[in-house]
């Protein structure tokens, strides 16, 4: 089958986004095929590579990249969304005149068109948040 | 800009009070960007979210600017449909008469003014999901 998928809420603060890799691991490791996640509302700060949890926790944003790369998972984050909480890239931050970007490796910023697609696109789309 | 003529059921589920938290107002600009992909769209207002459409509110004590007038845009943008949870109005001392009177114009109708806003049971809100194709819960 075929997966989309959003998620709605930031890391370590909310399961949505370790419940949602371990969706997205697991329906991969069936067979399935998970072609793009989709962060919204906090959900956009699972993208940012400044997060520097312990060590001896799991790397929420790391585990996202190497999963992308691994299996080619388009990793999406709303621009109006991330604008608003200081995820950039660095066309952003060069065009809102910031001193750096923040965004981390397979992820990248586009807009709202990406969510509806994956909803046309996918067989499911599953959605994680509150 | 879409798959070429797949069109697909798309409920959103509001489910959250309008401020306090950013979820209502970022759900309206998932709908307003949907719009521009001629899928059959639905609105939905249960829980709290009825408070969404309220009629008269005022923002002006929390800084928090009044989106509202968005609501009564929605006919523009072909999106007619908003079902709203009864049970949710009543547990809320709600009625319909709360509600704010959203319309669009029925093309199909001379351009009648019709009501958007259909209040419906919790039984046919379970039913309206079963047939939709992806339900997005804000």
């Amino acid at each position: 089958m075929k997966f989309g998928i959003m998620v709605n809420e930031g890391p370590y603060q909310h399961q949505a986004s370790d419940s949602a890799y371990l969706f997205a691991k697991t329906a991969i490791e069936k067979g399935h095929e998970v072609f793009r996640v989709f962060f919204y509302h906090d959900g956009v700060n699972n993208g940012t590579r400044l997060a520097s949890p312990p060590q001896d926790d799991r790397n929420v944003t790391q585990r996202w990249s190497d999963l992308a790369k691994e299996h080619n998972i388009d990793l999406v984050v709303c621009v109006a969304a991330a604008l608003r909480r200081g995820l950039l890239d660095e066309n952003e931050a060069k065009r809102h005149g910031k001193s750096g970007d923040n965004i981390a490796d397979g992820f990248r910023i586009s807009g709202l068109g990406q969510l509806i697609e994956a909803g046309i696109q996918a067989d499911r789309l599953v959605v994680f948040g509150d | 800009m879409s798959e070429e003529g797949v069109v697909k059921k798309f409920l959103y589920l509001n489910r959250k009070a309008p401020y306090g938290t950013v979820y209502a107002l970022e759900s309206l600009e998932v709908v307003l960007i949907a719009a521009a992909f001629d899928q059959d769209v639905s609105l939905a207002f249960v829980d709290d979210g009825v408070y969404q459409i309220l009629k008269d509110k005022n923002t002006s004590g929390i800084n928090m600017k009044d989106f509202s007038p968005t609501y009564n845009a929605l006919g523009d943008y072909d999106i007619t449909k908003l079902y709203v949870e009864k049970e949710s109005l009543l547990e809320r001392g709600l009625s319909e008469d709360d509600l704010m009177d959203i319309v669009y114009e029925d093309e199909d109708d001379d351009w009648a003014e019709k009501p958007s806003v259909r209040v419906v049971s919790r039984a046919e809100m379970a039913e309206l999901m079963e047939t939709q194709d992806v339900v997005f819960s804000f």
